[in-house]
C-alpha cells in the first residue's frame, strides 16, 4: 500500500476523533457529525484511487442502491422509531463484516492459501464470530422493539448451557479451520454457530432492558470492523472500529449503572418474568383519581413543575402536546423543566431527542443527578408514561426486585400527577408504590388526548 | 501477515479504544441517540473492506458477490447512519 492512501487514511482517522470530541458540546455536535462524514468520504475516496477499479460499474451500482436505502429510511423514520432504525442499521454493520471476512476467506482460500497464516485465521474467525452475532443479535433487538417478536424475555431450560456448549464448538471448529484452512465445511459450523449465538443471547432479554442490548450490539459492531482491520491490515478499519466499539461500552455501563443491575445479570435475562409472580402476592395500591378540569386548575396554580417522561410519552406521540403545556405555563410564568431518568426510553438519550423533535429547547432537559435535590421544592411533578423510574420502592424496600436503582425522587415534590393508561405494571413488572401515595393523584387515559384536554382548559382559563 | 506488522495493529488498536473512552465520557447524556446513530455510521467504515472485496473481476467468484453485499449493506449503514444523525441534531435548539 502506498504512502498517499496511508496519509488519507490516518486524515480520515483524525476526522473521525474530531468529529466525536465535537459531540461533546450540543452547540457543535451537527458540526462534528459533518466532519465525522467528510473523514468517511476521505476514506472512501483514497480507497477507490489506489484499487485502479477494475469494476466501477458494479462499485458504483452498490453504492447508489445502499445509499437510496439508506437516505430512504433516515428521512422517513419517525423520531418515536429511533431505535428500531439504530439496531437494524447496526445489524447491517454487523453483516457486511461479516461478509467481508468470508470474500476475502474465499479469495484466499482460492487463489493464495500461503497468505491464511495464524494472525488472518484469527482475524477471520473473530470477524465472522462477531459479525454473525451482532447481525442476528440487532435483527432480534429490531423485531422486539417493533413488536413484531413479543418484548417479553424468551427464556427455556438450560438456555445458558446450550450457549457455553455453542461457543465451545465454535472455538473447537476455529481450531479444525486453523488445521486445515481448506476445509469449508468448518467454516460452515463457524457460520452457523455465529448467527445462532446471535439470536440466543438477545432471546431472553426482556424490553426494558433493550437500551442496554442496543449499547452492547452498538459496541459489538465496531469490534467487528476492528476485527476487519486486522484482516485486511488497515490502520483506518481498527480506529474508527475501537472508537465505536469504546462508545458502545460506555453507553453500556452508563445503561446498566442507571438500572443497579451488572452486564452479566442483563445479559443472563428473564428479568421481567421472575419478578411478576413475586409482585403478585402484594397489596393492592389504593389510587386517587383526578379529572381534567382539576389537572389545569393544579397547573394553574403551581409556580414549579418538572416532567418525568418516560417511553409511554413516545407510544402516545405526547411530546408535542407537552410543549404545548409548557407554552401554557410560561405564559404563566412557571417554571417548567423535565427531568430525564439515563433509562427512560428504549435507548440512551431517547427523550431527548423526542423533546428536541417537538421543539422544546434543551436546557430545559435536565440529568437525573442535577435535578433529584430540586424535587423537594417543586410545587407539581407531571409523570408521564414512566413508572419504574419513580418508584420510591427502589429507596425504601429491599425485597423489590429494582432496590437500589437510581430513581427520580418524584414522590418528594408537593403534588404528584401520573398521565397513565390504565393500571398496569411497569416493565420491570413491579407494582408502583407512588401510585399509593397520599400527594400522588392519577390521571387515567391516553396521555396525548387527556394532556390535550388539559391544555385546553389552560387556554380557557387565560 | 509478521510479527512487527501486528505490533503495529495493536498500537493502534489499544491508543485508539483509550481515546475513544476518554472522549466519549465527555458526550452529555442528551446527545446520546445521536451519538449512537452517529457512531453507527462510523462502523460502516467496513466499507473500505467492502470496495477491496468486490474489486474484482467477473462474476463468477462468491467472494466477488460477498463483497457486493458487503458494499451495499454498508454503504446503507454509513448513508443513513449519517444522514439520520443530521437529522436529529439539526433539531437540537436552545432558546
Amino acid at each position: 500500500m502506498n504512502t498517499g492512501i496511508q496519509l488519507a487514511y490516518l486524515v480520515a482517522s483524525v476526522l473521525f476523533i474530531l468529529g466525536i470530541k465535537y459531540l461533546g458540546k450540543t452547540k457543535d455536535a451537527r458540526k462534528g457529525n459533518f466532519v465525522s462524514a467528510v473523514g468517511m468520504l476521505i476514506a472512501i475516496v483514497a480507497t477507490l484511487v489506489t484499487l485502479d477499479i477494475l469494476t466501477l460499474l458494479e462499485i458504483g451500482v452498490c453504492i447508489l442502491i445502499g445509499s437510496a436505502i439508506g437516505l430512504y429510511y433516515a428521512y422517513k423514520v419517525p423520531m418515536t422509531k429511533i431505535p428500531e432504525m439504530v439496531a437494524l442499521f447496526n445489524g447491517f454493520g454487523g453483516l457486511a463484516s461479516f461478509a467481508v471476512a468470508l470474500s476475502d476467506y474465499y479469495l484466499k482460500s482460492g487463489t493464495n492459501l500461503a497468505s491464511l497464516d495464524a494472525v488472518n485465521l484469527t482475524s477471520i474467525v473473530l470477524s465472522l464470530l462477531i459479525g454473525g452475532v451482532t447481525f442476528t443479535g440487532s435483527m432480534v433487538a429490531y423485531l422486539k422493539l417493533d413488536g413484531k417478536v413479543s418484548g417479553q424475555p424468551i427464556t427455556f431450560t438450560g438456555q445458558h448451557l446450550l450457549n457455553l456448549v455453542l461457543l465451545l464448538a465454535f472455538v473447537a471448529a476455529s481450531v479444525l479451520v486453523f488445521l486445515d484452512p481448506t476445509q469449508i465445511t468448518y467454516i460452515v459450523i463457524l457460520i452457523v454457530i455465529s448467527l445462532l449465538l446471535g439470536i440466543l443471547t438477545v432471546i431472553p432479554i426482556g424490553g426494558a432492558d433493550m437500551p442496554v442490548v442496543i449499547s452492547l450490539l452498538n459496541s459489538y459492531s465496531g469490534m467487528a470492523a476492528c476485527a476487519t482491520g486486522f484482516i485486511l491490515n488497515n490502520n483506518v478499519l481498527i480506529v474508527a472500529g475501537s472508537l465505536v466499539g469504546a462508545s458502545g461500552i460506555i453507553l453500556t455501563q452508563i445503561m446498566c449503572k442507571a438500572m443497579n443491575r451488572s452486564l452479566v445479570n442483563v445479559l443472563l435475562g428473564g428479568f421481567g418474568q421472575t419478578v411478576a409472580t413475586g409482585g403478585a402476592d402484594g397489596p393492592a395500591v389504593v389510587v386517587k383519581e383526578i379529572g381534567v378540569e382539576e389537572t389545569a386548575m393544579l397547573f394553574d396554580s403551581a409556580s414549579s413543575v418538572i416532567v418525568v417522561p418516560g417511553y409511554g410519552m413516545a407510544v402516545a406521540q405526547a411530546q408535542h402536546v407537552i410543549r404545548e403545556l409548557m407554552e401554557q405555563c410560561e405564559k404563566r410564568n412557571i417554571n417548567f423543566r423535565f427531568a430525564i431518568h439515563p433509562v427512560a426510553g428504549r435507548m440512551p438519550g431517547h427523550m431527548n431527542v423526542l423533546l428536541a423533535e417537538a421543539n422544546i429547547s434543551y436546557d430545559k432537559l435536565i440529568e437525573m443527578d442535577d435535578i433529584n435535590e430540586d424535587f423537594s421544592n417543586t410545587d407539581l411533578v407531571f409523570v408521564v408514561g414512566a413508572n419504574d423510574v419513580v418508584n420510591p420502592a427502589a429507596r425504601t424496600n429491599p425485597e423489590s426486585p429494582i432496590y437500589g436503582m437510581p430513581i427520580l425522587n418524584a414522590d418528594k415534590a408537593r403534588t404528584v400527577i401520573v398521565s397513565k393508561r390504565s393500571m398496569g405494571k411497569g416493565y420491570a413488572g413491579v407494582e408502583n408504590e407512588l401510585f399509593g401515595y397520599p400527594n400522588c393523584l392519577m390521571l387515567f387515559g391516553d396521555a396525548k388526548q387527556t394532556i390535550t384536554k388539559v391544555v385546553g382548559e389552560l387556554k380557557e382559563m387565560a | 501477515m509478521d510479527a512487527s506488522e501486528l505490533i503495529v495493529l495493536i498500537y493502534v488498536l489499544v491508543l485508539a479504544s483509550y481515546l475513544g473512552f476518554e472522549l466519549i465520557f465527555k458526550v452529555p447524556p442528551t446527545l446520546h441517540t445521536p451519538l449512537m446513530s452517529g457512531s453507527n455510521a462510523i462502523s460502516g467504515i467496513t466499507i473500505v473492506g467492502a470496495l477491496i472485496a468486490c474489486n474484482e473481476l467477473g462474476y463468477s467468484t462468491l467472494s466477488k458477490w460477498l463483497g457486493m453485499i458487503a458494499l451495499v449493506l454498508a454503504t446503507i449503514n454509513v448513508v443513513g447512519g449519517y444522514a439520520v444523525t443530521d437529522r436529529m441534531l439539526k433539531m437540537f435548539k436552545k432558546k
